[in-house]
């Protein structure tokens, strides 16, 4: 049985697990879809009308069009705006992690791999990054760098690209010592060769449950960032935004324009540790002992 | 020993000064405090007197250095918006958000402590799967969100519990806590749960794993099979096993509990530095920005040397290494 | 009148003054007790309770005596303030003209004070006798009583040589004002204690506890639980509830903050082009059958009655109904969508353009939403807003290099010529005019009335010319008028506020029902 088979049909011996994949992949497909599934654009102005504000949950518009999840103080449809959000999230989660991934790892591998003044200088690079704790250094990121996805987007990267480096070079130099390194030096086949065909695929197992944990980490990290006022303009809400800006009608009645989004936040959140946990399981060595 | 506390010393030194440089000029280059704190009415004479008399108009090195020769002398600077050393109104909210903190890891320890070792015990349990699951709901809450939900349920809803603020103080060998009377406990309750969620998810999952691991173990296998009771197997083996990783995972999630408190300190203004930090930005008081970030990395490095040395007094097999 | 109309009303406060808390919650934090430092609302507000100043302004912002009985000006360049007789400070001792005179000193003393505009001008002091002032300024200039409602007066032998940091604990907090200093916690709280012997009248209450809570729902949350008496700044979201819940009641007045547009009208302008993103050959702006199609596209009442809960005012004006230089016959543009995009393409934009629609996000009641709910409605009329909204922070300084296209601000003045001079005067340092005009407008027959109107100590003849500069600015649409915005308080059924205009939140204006 090849080794990827064998983890799926680990990963689905747990119940939890499956639905949580199950509900990332509804999710996910939610997002991808929401200019197409979601009754209006949220982002257009122009098909906003301030008469239909305030609308609770299954409320008629004044062009008497239902809105599922009611509408917010501008007359935006709850749903729309949820499924516009989860995709800023889900993007800006995804987006951050995968460009911290590759910049951490790459800068890990190189620092196992060639040693000496790039080691030193990674690591303690990677060292004073993660002596800060990670949501002062995105703050005051964003308070220099200005709101907008893609500074959002670097502040996350700024934050967790460290974790990488970290766990690839403690991974890489395990692996560095072992004879199949040793056999390919003695062919002398080039370093990124060694590297990415044989260095990388060892160590990727680890790598991938931290990857796992930390796309929810960022989706949170970037909620909370909204949350504050520092992150992601009003216009392009993700559900961290909406989440705050129902904060001033949660206690006047108008529950749904905050709690709606919270849910989604949570959902989407819970679905990530639900697969995250189980990938530890499975592919953490200290975890399968058992 | 001595020369590893020096390195370590040295080398958040060296940290202190590049973050300093950095944050300085990013504040700079934001924009002029004074167009933020002055009176709308003042004319155009009077922005250039404040900027003046707050030495904005000088060259940005020049500043800097003045900052330095300001820390040296420990006052960090005066404050844009208060008016009085940065150092002091920095120290004066610190008791706040260290009993907030405080707080908050108790919490997190005394109930994640007991809830891992039974879900590690019994993980087939009922229970055990209930403490699982309950975890990885803990985790995935957003702090700021779970915070609104506290207020709504136990504040407005309910009303238990007071919505915001530190209630009476009590000085403590001159140290302002709340924690000494029945109001301050109450105005301490909601932050504190607010805060301790995530941490109580993460100990009581260490825990569990750390117990499952110990359970395999031999010597607990021996003294199992030795009918020693089951309680005093996991009190006295077990928890030993799993209390070197609790005490790592304590030390570093204090510094980030500290942090995390900008969060929980906004929502129920809780009168500390996180919300200092915050109101700082708002109005980019610099000295206190820059002072802020200075003392909570001296607290950092402070935290994480005591957890080392604990440690490698804890385990022996931990060695002691710069840089580690 | 308004004397004993104070006098009367200190009177009643007495017969119902029996041993009472009051506990207020504040949405803004004062950062520190010095009188004299910074010039911000919530510092001045706590200042108004322990201090007090020559002149006072009513809850309509109009000027009424305070330590001052009365005050003239001898000739244009000399003014006489007859003091008080009988005051004293919270230490006892009596108030005299020196304390005054070394207040005034004081401002231009404190190292980044904040309150030397208001005395800069004066340039000599005399003290005829221990009850009798007179401040000379260099030229004439009629502001003098109106500047000095900002000074607030300090007891000469307390606040001798101290510095911020003995206010704040207390040692120099030796005021004349209703309440004594009793103790500063930042960022959580002030305490103050009943000043029995206030000349006012002894306020209603033994102490006060100012709370600074400074999010919106946590307030509230505080009042609904009873943890608070009364809180300033009510969110607008919440007045349907409050007004529901027989436990509270709400005071509302309109507020002397006015809600506008900035627009620029330099020849180049960034932020504007057509809506394919090419760059305009001129600005717009400049035209103002432009900036008149601008303001009718605006729905004032729906924003009023939709996004503020009728907490606001649909504004003709700068300032707002009670103040000083108001123009009453001006009325808000009415909405016109349809006239408006006949105004556009007479204009030669038939198909509208595009700009950037800048507003700060924390700083003015729902700036950020009403922001949004604009640029809904330009969109009908063709004009594609995109919305850049940013904490004030870095709003500000952006603003005052003139980066904007069309800004949101807001602005409180107690008078009307004082508002148009910073804001559409022609900017010129020296006259300290123009000092928050982003847009570029320049108008000098505007300029010139508004340096005749200061120069005239007459009050009448000033509000005729302070309105007459008001008409010219906004037939102009030097700046686009959206609304005032209505201040509200909300508190126990069993307590009374007076609102006031100028938002402040007096413990002593508080009324047991």
């Amino acid at each position: 049985m090849s080794p990827a088979r064998r983890i799926a049909g680990d990963f689905a011996a747990s119940r939890a697990a499956l639905a949580g994949a199950a509900l990332l992949a509804l999710l996910s497909l939610a997002a991808l879809l929401a200019p197409w599934v979601s009754p209006q654009n949220p982002y257009d102005l122009a098909q906003l009308q301030l008469i239909d504000s305030r609308l609770p949950p299954l409320a008629r518009t004044s062009a008497d069009a239902i809105r599922w999840l009611g509408t917010d103080d501008q007359g935006r449809d709850m749903l729309s705006a949820i499924l516009y959000g989860l995709r800023t999230s889900l993007a800006v989660g995804f987006a951050s992690t995968v460009l911290a991934f590759a910049i951490g790892v790459a800068l890990g591998l190189a620092a196992a791999w060639f040693g000496g003044w790039v080691e030193a200088l990674v690591m303690r690079l990677a060292e004073l990054q993660l002596s800060f704790p990670s949501i002062l250094i995105a703050l005051v990121l964003l308070a220099l760098l200005g709101r907008g996805a893609d500074k959002i987007v670097a502040a996350i990267v700024a934050v967790q690209w460290a974790t990488y480096a970290r766990a690839a070079h403690a991974a890489a130099l395990v692996e560095r010592r072992k004879d199949y390194v040793e056999a390919a030096l003695a062919l002398a086949l080039p370093d990124s060769r060694i590297i990415f065909r044989h260095l990388l695929p060892n160590c990727l197992a680890p790598l991938i449950v931290l990857a796992a944990v930390q796309v929810a980490a960022a989706i949170t990290l970037e909620a909370t960032l909204s949350f504050l006022g520092l992150g992601l303009p009003i216009t392009e809400p993700s559900l961290g935004l909406l989440i705050a800006n129902g904060f001033n009608y949660l206690l006047s009645g108008h529950y749904w324009i905050s709690f709606f989004p919270g849910i989604a936040l949570l959902l989407a959140i819970v679905a990530i540790n639900l697969v995250s946990d189980r990938l530890r399981e499975i592919l953490d060595p200290r975890e399968r002992r058992r | 020993m001595l020369s590893y506390v020096a390195r370590r010393l040295a080398q958040s030194l060296v940290v202190l000064l590049l973050m300093s440089i950095l944050v300085f000029a990013g504040v700079y280059a934001i924009g002029n405090p004074v167009d933020i704190l002055i009176n709308p009415q003042a004319d155009q004479a009077e922005i250039a007197r404040i900027t003046a008399a707050l030495g904005l108009d000088r060259p940005l090195a020049q500043q800097y250095w003045l900052f330095l020769k300001d820390a040296a002398t420990g006052t960090l600077g005066k404050s844009f918006a208060y008016n009085v050393p940065a150092i002091g109104l920095i120290l004066e909210r610190m008791p706040a958000t260290i009993e907030l903190a405080t707080a908050a890891m108790l919490i997190a320890l005394v109930l994640g402590i007991p809830l891992g070792l039974w879900a590690g015990v019994a993980p087939r349990s009922a229970a055990g799967r209930t403490i699982m699951a309950g975890s990885i709901l803990g985790f995935s809450l957003p702090t700021f969100w779970v915070g609104l939900l506290l207020i709504l349920v136990f504040s407005v809803w309910l009303g238990w519990l007071p919505t915001s603020g530190r209630g009476p103080t009590i000085d403590l060998a001159g140290i302002p806590v709340s924690f000494l009377t029945a109001e301050g406990l109450r105005h301490l309750a909601l932050p504190a749960a607010n805060l301790a969620l995530f941490n109580l998810s993460l100990i009581a999952r260490l825990v569990r794993s750390g117990t499952l691991e110990a359970m395999q173990q031999d010597y607990v296998r021996f003294a199992r099979s030795k009918g020693l009771a089951e309680s005093r197997v996991v009190g006295a083996h077990v928890l030993r096993n799993v209390l070197v990783p609790v005490v790592a995972v304590t030390g570093v999630q204090f510094g980030s509990v500290i942090a995390f408190a900008v969060v929980t300190e906004t929502i129920f203004a809780w009168p500390g530095m996180g919300k200092l930090l915050i109101d700082s930005i708002n109005v980019l008081d610099r000295p206190v920005i820059v002072g802020y970030l200075c003392i909570v990395v001296v607290l950092f490095v402070a935290i994480n040397l005591a957890v080392d040395l604990l440690m490698s007094w804890l385990d022996p097999r931990v060695r002691l290494q710069a840089g580690a | 009148m308004s004397l004993l109309r104070t006098l009367l009303a200190g009177a009643l406060w007495i017969s119902c003054a029996h041993a009472a808390e009051l506990r207020i919650g504040l949405a803004a934090d004062p950062t520190s007790m010095d009188p004299h430092f910074l010039n911000l609302q919530p510092n001045v507000n706590i200042g108004w309770h322990v201090f007090d100043a020559l002149t006072h302004v009513d809850e309509d912002a109009r000027l009424v005596p305070g330590l001052a009985v009365s005050w003239r000006a001898l000739d244009p360049t000399t003014w006489e303030f007859k003091l008080r007789r009988g005051v004293r400070f919270h230490d006892g001792s009596e108030l005299t003209a020196e304390d005054v005179v070394f207040s005034i000193e004081r401002t231009l003393k404190v190292p980044n004070g904040q309150f030397a505009p208001f005395t800069r001008r004066i340039v000599a002091k005399e003290v005829p006798d221990p009850y009798t002032l007179r401040l000379k300024t260099a030229a004439p200039y009629a502001m003098v009583p109106y500047d000095l409602d900002s000074v607030f007066i300090v007891s000469k032998k307390a606040a001798a040589g101290a510095k911020p940091e003995d206010f704040d604990s207390g040692k120099a907090m030796i005021g004349t004002g209703p309440f004594r200093f009793v103790r500063f916690a930042r960022g959580d709280r002030v305490e103050l204690a009943r000043n029995g012997t206030y000349w006012g009248g002894a306020p209603p209450w033994d102490k006060v506890t100012f709370r600074i809570m400074t999010t919106d729902p946590a307030r509230l949350a505080a009042l609904l639980s009873g943890d608070v008496d009364l809180i300033d700044q009510v969110p607008t979201a919440d007045l349907q509830r409050i007004r529901r819940d027989p436990r509270l009641a709400t005071a509302q007045k309109v507020s002397w903050r006015t809600i506008f547009f900035e627009l620029d009208q330099r020849e180049r302008a960034s932020g504007l082009a057509d809506k394919a993103g090419q760059p305009l050959s001129r600005n717009p702006l400049r035209d103002l059958r432009v900036r008149r199609a601008l303001s009718q596209a605006i729905d004032r009442r729906a924003i009023a009655e939709r996004l503020m809960d009728g907490a606001a005012l649909p504004a003709s004006n700068l300032v707002s109904p009670t103040v000083f230089g108001y123009a009453p016959d001006l009325k808000p543009d009415a909405y016109d969508p349809e006239g408006a995009k006949r105004l556009l393409a007479q204009a030669g934009y038939p198909d509208g353009f595009a700009m950037t629609l800048s507003a700060p996000n924390n700083r003015y009641v729902n700036d950020e939403q009403i922001a949004q709910a604009v640029a809904q409605m330009l969109a009908r009329v063709g004009v594609r807003a995109r919305i850049e909204a940013m904490p004030m922070n870095v709003y500000l300084p952006r603003g005052a290099k003139g980066k904007f296209a069309f800004a949101m601000l807001g602005w409180g003045s107690f008078s009307g010529d004082l508002a148009l001079r910073s804001l559409v005067a022609t900017a010129d340092a020296r006259k300290g005019f123009g000092s928050f005009n982003w847009s570029g407008y320049s108008n000098p027959k505007l300029d010139a009335l508004l340096e005749r109107g200061f120069a005239t100590v007459d009050e009448k003849a000033r509000e005729a010319i302070a309105r007459e500069a008001m008409r010219l600015a906004m037939r102009d649409l030097a700046v686009i008028p959206l609304h005032h915005q209505v201040a509200t308080w909300a508190m126990k059924r069993t307590l009374a506020y007076a609102p006031r205009t100028d938002e402040f939140t007096f413990a002593h204006h508080v009324r047991a029902r």
